[in-house]
């Protein structure tokens, strides 16, 4: 054979097994990013302290809850001026887990009981399901901090994409 | 043409929106005034206290601005979810105290965090003389 066909035999296969991986085949967590959602408000408010977490991640009554009490934040004081408070609140509700059709967005709202609206995305049961083998010394490795810090190793993160091929735990 | 236009328009609105730190300093004066008639001035070695002072809350825990900041205000800092915290002092990031909005924002909750509290104009002013005056 050829060299050049060799090549690009090679070349066809990587390609394909490239797609096939890209696709998300056989994953069975979810699978594809959030869809990518802005708002200059919330990226810049939300992001000063830590990662903009996407509305998606929540359904509507927790991020009600949260822009609700934003004076005592996780212990601390995070207050906006009403119009900032009120376009991100906006934002976030039209964004929430409720409206939106993804994959993960809808097993996180499914897993969490009808009369809860937790404020963590942590404290979801299909949060703590998916971190089940995840232990709390790791959580607190200093490259890590807490559940908080999804893009510690959620390559991903910040573009709502969590698939486990992104994922790498820092020492 | 249109280059140097924008610019020149980048320029002048860039200076229309940023103060410079003295210029703060200078409302906060007259806020200080207001408050106390007896005021004498901003200090740096006052700011440095206020800054390093570990308060004990109504919780229990202690808190004080290095906390998050560092005790050298010219290193970054970290927030509790492990965000870098940009340098307070100016000498490290200059756009410290240049936007009044911003600097107020962050005194009202972190000082509400900190001494439970809101800041005095007096407290606000030996902070930011503190940090200017940091080399």
């Amino acid at each position: 054979m050829k060299k050049w066909m060799q090549f690009l035999i090679l070349f066809g296969s990587v390609s394909a097994a490239g797609t096939l991986l890209a696709s998300g085949g056989g994953e069975g967590d979810g699978g594809r990013a959030l869809p990518p959602v802005s708002n200059a408000r919330w990226k810049a408010e939300c992001s000063s302290c830590h990662m903009a977490y996407h509305p998606g991640l929540l359904p509507e009554r927790s991020w009600r809850r949260i822009m609700a009490g934003l004076d005592r934040h996780f212990g601390e004081n995070a207050a906006l001026d009403a119009p900032t408070a009120a376009d991100i609140e906006q934002f976030l509700v039209a964004n929430s887990a409720d409206r939106q059709p993804a994959r993960r967005s809808q097993r996180i709202l499914q897993s969490i009981p009808p009369g809860a609206a937790p404020l963590r995305i942590s404290e979801t049961p299909y949060f703590r399901a998916k971190h089940d083998e995840i232990s709390p010394a790791t959580f607190k490795r200093k490259s890590i901090g807490s559940p908080a810090n999804c893009s510690a190793c959620h390559q991903g993160a910040e573009k709502g994409d969590f698939s486990e091929r992104l994922v790498k735990i820092p020492r | 043409m249109n280059k140097w236009l924008l610019i020149t328009g980048c320029v002048a609105s860039f200076s229309a929106f940023a103060a410079a730190p003295q210029e703060l300093l200078r409302q906060y004066e007259a806020q200080a005034r207001q408050e106390n008639a007896a005021f004498a001035g901003f200090s740096a070695a006052r700011g440095a206290t206020f800054f390093k002072t570990e308060r004990t809350r109504s919780d229990g825990q202690t808190a004080s601005c290095a906390t998050c900041h560092t005790a050298d205000p010219r290193n970054p800092g970290r927030t509790r979810a492990n965000k870098v915290i940009e340098p307070l002092a100016p000498v490290a990031n200059p756009l410290r105290f240049t936007d009044p909005a911003k600097v107020e924002k962050w005194f009202g909750r972190n000082c509400k965090d900190v001494l439970e509290r809101a800041c005095t104009a007096q407290e606000k002013g030996d902070f930011i003389q503190y940090l200017i005056d940091l080399k």
